[in-house]
This record gives C-alpha cells, sequence and structure tokens, in this order.
C-alpha cells in the first residue's frame, strides 16, 4: 500500500472488492451504501478502505438515501459511489433520474442477482439490463458498463469516474453475482493523475456563472457547493440559469441536451471487444459472465470448422448499434445468450434489423450457461 | 395614572421633558406596488394602524396595501417583517433602526 | 421580473424571480424571511450555506433564496443534504421543507438523520396539508379536519413533529408559527450556530385549500388562530404539544441539550481505530532504534 492508502500490486479477491478498489484508485472518497446481497461486499470493504484514504463511508437507510447522499456528496465536490442489487436498484430509480436531471457525476454498482422481486438473492442473474436503460421515468440517456471478471471491474470502475466525470451523468457498472463472487488474480495498477477525469470547473465570474450553459460538447462546466457561486438547480425542468421553465420549449432544450449529450459522444463512449469476428458466420453476442462462457463455447464451434465469433459489449448502454449493424450484414446469425428471458436480445435484433437471425438462449437465473448450451445454440444457427 | 392594557398609550398627560428626542419618529414605510398581494398582515397587526387596504389593484389583481396616516408610524418595522411578499420597506425615521 | 425598488433584503433573494409563486397570506414567504434575518443574526459565511428543499410549496424556498441551493426529489432532502455534509463538513447546510416531504415519504430519513445528531438544520414549515397539490391530507393534519383526501374529516391520529424528532435524537427542537417572528428569527439563528440535529418546525397560514377547508378562508384568520390559541412554553415536555383541530398550540424551545453529533463519534471512533492499527513496520522501526 503506498503512503496515501491506495494498493497497488497483484492480488487475488473478488470483483465486489475489487469494484471497491476500482472506486478507490479512481479517486471515489464517498461511499454511501445500504447491505444487499451480493453486493455488499462492496460496501464492507469501503466501509474499511475509505477512512485510511480519507474518505467517509456512511451506510444509510435504505437504498432511496444511499442515492441521494452519493448525489449530495457530489455536489459537495467528492467522487461518490453506490452499490446494490436487484431490489436496492429499483429503489435506487427516481432519485437516478435526479442524477441524470441535475447532471450530477457518480457511479452506481448493480451486482445484479436473480429476479423478479426478492427472487436468488445469492445467485446469478442478468436481469436489470433493460432497467438499467430505462429504469427511471422520462426521457434520457445514460452510460452503462459491463464487467465479466473482477480484473475487469476493477479497470471499468475507474473508467466509469472518468465517463461519469466527463459527462456529468450517473455511470451505472452492471455486474452479477457470479462476477462479483468469484475470486481471481487482479492485478492493481498505479493510475497516474492524469489518467483521471474531474468534472470541468467554471471559467467564469460567480456572477455571470450559469449552471446550465453548456459547452460544444453539451456538458455545462460545474460548481460545487460552498465556493460562491450561489447556483441554485433542480429536478424541475430548467434553463439554462437553473431556474425552473415550466414551458414546452425548455423541456426540448433541455432533454435534447441532455440525451445528445451521450447519444452525439458516443462514438468515445462505446466500447466492446471482438474475438474471431472478421470471417465470421454466426456471432455470439455476450456480455457479463456469460461473455466468458461464450468464448468458450465460440473457440469449441470454430474447432468443429463452424465459423463462429464472438462480440462482447463492454459499455452496454449506450448500445453498440453501429457495430452490430454492420456485421449483421456479414453473418446469418447472431446468438444471444443471457441470464434472463430476454433482454439484450431484442437490442440485437433491432439492429440486425432483418438482415440476420437473432437467437436467444436464455436462462433464467440461479446459474450460469454451460459451454454445451451456446455451443449447440450455435451449431442451430448455422443449420 | 391609569395605563391601557396591552396597548401603547397615545395620550400622555405630561409630556416628558426629552419628549421631542425620545419619541419615535415616523418612517417612511414604501410598499412594492407589484410585490404586494392584499393579505393585509402589514393592515390588521401594525400597532398604530398606520396603514390600510385600499380598493386600488396593482398590477397583478390583487387589492394593495397602502401607507393610511404616515405621522402614526413608530419605525417599529412590523410590517416589513410581517409581509410575506418581501414588499415593504422601512426607512426608518431615526439614524439607527 | 425585477421590481423597481430595491431593499436591502433584497440581497439575500433571487429578485429576477420575484414575486414568488406563494399565494396571498401564505407564511412561507414570514418563514423565507425569518430565515434571512436569522442568518444574518448569525453572522455566517453566506458562500457556505447551501440550502436543500424538497417538493411542494415550501420546497420552492431553495429557488428564492441567493445561496448554493438544491431542489430534490420528494421527501429526499435529509439524505442530500447527509451527502453534501459529509462530503464537506465546512459546509453550513440547511433543510428547508414541508410537513409532508419531511414527515410522510421523508419520515424515515427524519428519524434516521436526528438519531445520527447530523450536524444541519431542519426548518419544517407545517401548514397541516398538501399544499402545492390541491389541499389533501397529511401526517399532521389534525383528526378531524377536512382535505380533498379527507372530505368527511381526517381520521388519522397526526404526527407530534416535535416528540418526534426528539425522540429519535435531535438536540435542537423548536415550534413557532409564522406570526411569531421575532421568536422565529433568534430561534433560526440559534439553531444555525448550534451542532448537531437542529429542527424547528413552523406554523403557516395555507388560506387557499387547508385554511380554506376548515374555516380559515383567509391567511388573517389562521393569524388571529395563532394570536389567540398559541401558548408560548419554552422547556415544555414535546409529548405535551399535540395539535387538536382549532385547539391551544403550544410553541416554544422544547428541546436544547449537548450530544456528540456524527461527524464527532466518527472522529472519535476511528482516530481510536486507526490509531490502533497503525503498520507493525513502523512500531518496528521505534523498537530497532531503541535497540
Amino acid at each position: 500500500m503506498s503512503d496515501n492508502g491506495v494498493l497497488s500490486g497483484t492480488f487475488f479477491m473478488n470483483g465486489d472488492e475489487a469494484c471497491a478498489e476500482g472506486a478507490i484508485s479512481a479517486g471515489c472518497r464517498f461511499f454511501a451504501g445500504y447491505p444487499i446481497t451480493p453486493a455488499t461486499e462492496i460496501a464492507e470493504r469501503m466501509s474499511e478502505r475509505l477512512p485510511q484514504v480519507e474518505g467517509v463511508f456512511i451506510q444509510m437507510e435504505d437504498e432511496i438515501a444511499s442515492m441521494n447522499a452519493v448525489l449530495g456528496a457530489s455536489w459537495a465536490g467528492v467522487k461518490a459511489m453506490t452499490a446494490t442489487s436487484g431490489p436496492g436498484f429499483s429503489l435506487m430509480m427516481e432519485n437516478l433520474g435526479l442524477g441524470v436531471m441535475l447532471e450530477t457525476p457518480c457511479v452506481v454498482v448493480d451486482v445484479q442477482r436473480a429476479g423478479p422481486s426478492t427472487g436468488l438473492p445469492t445467485l446469478v442473474a442478468q436481469g436489470d439490463m433493460m432497467q438499467a436503460r430505462w429504469g427511471s421515468h422520462g426521457s434520457y440517456e445514460i452510460i452503462a458498463l459491463v464487467p465479466s471478471s473482477p480484473q475487469e471491474i476493477f479497470d471499468l470502475t475507474i473508467t466509469a469516474f472518468n465517463l461519469s466525470e466527463k459527462y456529468r451523468v450517473p455511470v451505472l457498472i452492471m455486474s452479477d453475482e457470479a462476477v462479483g463472487h468469484m475470486s481471481e488474480k487482479v492485478v492493481i495498477r498505479q493510475v497516474a493523475p492524469d489518467d483521471l477525469v474531474s468534472r470541468k470547473r467554471p471559467r467564469v465570474a460567480p456572477e455571470k456563472y450559469q449552471p446550465y450553459k453548456p459547452d460544444k460538447d453539451l456538458v455545462p462546466p460545474m460548481a460545487i457547493a460552498g465556493e460562491g457561486y450561489r447556483f441554485h438547480v433542480t429536478g424541475l425542468t430548467h434553463d439554462e440559469r437553473g431556474y425552473p421553465a415550466m414551458t414546452a420549449e425548455a423541456q426540448d432544450r433541455l432533454v435534447r441536451r441532455l440525451v445528445d449529450k451521450i447519444r452525439l459522444n458516443r462514438k468515445a463512449i462505446i466500447k466492446y471487444e471482438e474475438v474471431s469476428t472478421e470471417d465470421a458466420e454466426v456471432i455470439v453476442f455476450a456480455y457479463g459472465i456469460t461473455a466468458r462462457i461464450a468464448r468458450h463455447a465460440v473457440q469449441q464451434a470454430r474447432d468443429e470448422g463452424i465459423r463462429a465469433g464472438l462480440l462482447r459489449p463492454i459499455t452496454i448502454w449506450p448500445f453498440p448499434e453501429e457495430r452490430v449493424r454492420e456485421l449483421a450484414r456479414q453473418v446469418k446469425a447472431f446468438v444471444v445468450p443471457e441470464i434472463n428471458y430476454g433482454q439484450i436480445v431484442f437490442e440485437v435484433e433491432r439492429c440486425a434489423a432483418g438482415k440476420a437471425k437473432t437467437v436467444l438462449l436464455p436462462h433464467m437465473g440461479g446459474a450460469v450457461h454451460l459451454p454445451q448450451t451456446i455451443l449447440e445454440g450455435i451449431r442451430e444457427a448455422v443449420r | 395614572m391609569q395605563s391601557a392594557k396591552g396597548t401603547a398609550h397615545t395620550k400622555l398627560w405630561r409630556k416628558p421633558f426629552d419628549h421631542e428626542q425620545k419619541a419615535a419618529k415616523p418612517g417612511k414605510v414604501v410598499i412594492d406596488r407589484e410585490r404586494c398581494k392584499g393579505c393585509g398582515y402589514c393592515v390588521e397587526f401594525c400597532p398604530k394602524e398606520a396603514l390600510k387596504m385600499s380598493d386600488e389593484l396593482g398590477p397583478r389583481g390583487y387589492t394593495i396595501a397602502k401607507v393610511a396616516d404616515q405621522s402614526k408610524c413608530l419605525s417599529c418595522g412590523l410590517c416589513e417583517i410581517i409581509c410575506p411578499e418581501f414588499a415593504i420597506n422601512l426607512e426608518p425615521g431615526d439614524d439607527k433602526k | 421580473m425585477v421590481t423597481v425598488t430595491s431593499k436591502p433584503i433584497d440581497q439575500y433573494l433571487r429578485v429576477d424571480r420575484m414575486p414568488h409563486i406563494w399565494c396571498a397570506g401564505c407564511g412561507i414567504g414570514l418563514a423565507t424571511s425569518c430565515f434571512i434575518r436569522g442568518i444574518e443574526r448569525a453572522g455566517l459565511d453566506l458562500d457556505k450555506i447551501a440550502v436543500v428543499s424538497g417538493i411542494g410549496c415550501t420546497g420552492r424556498v431553495a429557488g428564492y433564496v441567493k445561496f448554493d441551493s438544491f431542489h430534490t426529489t420528494h421527501g429526499r432532502a435529509l439524505p442530500f443534504a447527509t451527502g453534501l455534509k459529509l462530503g464537506n463538513p465546512e459546509l453550513k447546510v440547511v433543510v428547508f421543507s414541508g410537513d409532508g416531504d419531511l414527515a410522510a415519504i421523508g419520515g424515515n430519513h427524519l428519524i434516521h438523520s436526528a438519531r445520527r445528531n447530523i450536524d444541519m438544520t431542519v426548518i419544517c414549515i407545517n401548514n397541516f396539508n398538501y399544499g402545492m397539490t390541491g389541499g389533501q391530507m397529511g401526517p399532521t393534519t389534525p383528526l378531524e379536519a377536512r382535505s380533498t383526501t379527507s372530505p368527511y374529516g381526517n381520521f388519522e391520529y397526526p404526527f407530534n413533529l416535535p416528540y418526534l424528532v426528539a425522540a429519535s435524537g435531535a438536540t435542537y427542537v423548536a415550534r413557532w408559527t409564522v406570526l411569531h417572528l421575532r421568536q422565529l428569527e433568534r430561534c433560526i439563528a440559534e439553531a444555525l450556530v448550534k451542532p448537531g440535529f437542529s429542527f424547528i418546525e413552523v406554523l403557516s397560514p395555507c388560506p387557499t385549500v387547508y385554511g380554506r377547508m376548515n374555516k380559515r378562508a383567509r391567511g388573517l384568520d389562521e393569524m388571529h388562530y395563532y394570536q389567540e390559541k398559541s401558548v408560548i412554553r419554552n422547556g415544555a415536555d414535546p409529548k405535551e404539544a399535540d395539535i387538536v383541530l382549532d385547539g391551544p398550540i403550544v410553541v416554544g424551545k422544547f428541546i436544547d441539550i449537548k450530544r456528540p453529533t456524527l461527524w464527532d463519534y466518527r472522529r472519535q471512533v476511528l482516530d481510536k481505530a486507526l490509531e490502533q492499527k497503525k503498520p507493525q513496520a513502523e512500531k518496528g522501526a521505534v523498537a530497532s532504534q531503541e535497540q
């Protein structure tokens, strides 16, 4: 551990722990959370580590309070995070919307478990993927990342903080119980200060500052409480001064900008991984823990002579539409294994637009797919 | 000597020698016509009844309050703090508030 | 719109948004005015004040005062304020919200924030209903009072807010009406400066809805009611401050005690623990020096 308490080196830890360390390496110094399996370990690790790095941990009375405390801390100028699972994720939805509306940088981790409702608290699923996109009310865009290993969740947590600060939007990390509870080698690298992004600060005097006057990239510079900017921000539809503006014109201006802020910058945001897709006739579109199994199945298919490939989204929202559209012209079929009864498959189908078949390989949850299942799906798709 | 219970006496049976210096000097009450919503608190609670509700309509359509008798004002400042609209400003007659 | 004459109080207000939206006779403007004068009296650094409000008529206060202010979601002003305060303990955090916002949907956060004794001041304007949405009953609506969702009279017993908050652990609890202008101003100044969770309930007329449905259609009627029926009992047991429709109202400063704040306890516990956990290497170094 270095003097300032940030770790570096090679460790054997689970996804939850790696996420907490990623946050600390990213500069996160506030965590508010509520215990929920399988995300509790993130809170527990943060409760132990944050005081060691002069950060603040607080366990709030529920997930709603946790989400709001994270927003408040961000407005006090601190990088802030919370972590939960399905039931808590549902509770956080209203105030995730507040985070989007106020344009507050923060990170929310959802370690998915089987639902709906209480479901299987200790077992894996990927059933919150659409909720990540549409969970809060109203028209908005959000960024969501999907890790498939403890190492990756460490790296993606840093990416998440950087994206949230750059675009002034809550960023979701859609982990799952398998990735969260599996222990693997995690290399914690020293993150150079230049690799960390912080929100743009105001460049004008307080009297001239308008909280929601955007720069060319559609992101407004952000003042924080206590510096004399005397700003007002509200969850009501507002104008550039931050004051409520109850008109359709103001709504149009604001909602367009909040959405376009992400949509128009999507090339810089979207990341995915491709394995043997150049000549593929069938592509497996898989994310999270399922992608690891799919990787193996794709290799087995190749060994059988099927030209299979893997497209693994790392950013799930915004969805990698362009790449899927492109590949749809090339392949016979997309095979989409997911641990739910069909969520991301609909996005793939939409983007394939009929040019390629889309096959769903669902698993309701509680366990992961077997490579055999995905291999059979691949075989079936090219028959 | 009788003193009326709970009210400031307006009649003195003998004027104090330093009356001129000590008596409260009337302040100038300015009521902002644009902000006044005619709630009547200033009129009702002014201890000297120096304000009144007028028949005049302000620019927002409320009947607004007006100064009835400037000379009765004691510069107590109650009207200023009891106005929910931040519409009243008292320029006190004395140098200090 | 900017009005013609400028007044000293205007430096604390967003005059470009005046006149405000509150109804004629509404007491929220009065509470805001006492708040501003309380801040002046307390001599606070204005740049460090952060006002957090919820949803409702009282929630609009955040938008009219010229401090860093946050108009958040219904019931969630307190946890947002908690994050602000923990993120920057130098901020002077004030939560300004209504009875429904703080005690119904926000009830859980109210009791937990009081339990933690986090250093902030909460001004709860109690107009006995949900005014903004048209006058529905709330957790403080007196028994038998009329409202749009209790047209035959309210059959739920209301909260006694000072009792609730004091029992949860607040270290400063007071109740005034908006008629008690001078006392309220002093009370706010005192609460702002005092470390710990300070809670001030401010009773206010709501002539447009609650008042109209309960035979006090003019703000003046409600103010006369306060004038006649309020009784100042500083130091009273909050248990005895129940409000019954048309009954007496006990006001005053009920609780003013000393208890370590959340930050105090945190520092105390962490300092002790982290001191004990100092890395072995350091201790070893000292030992080898002694040798």
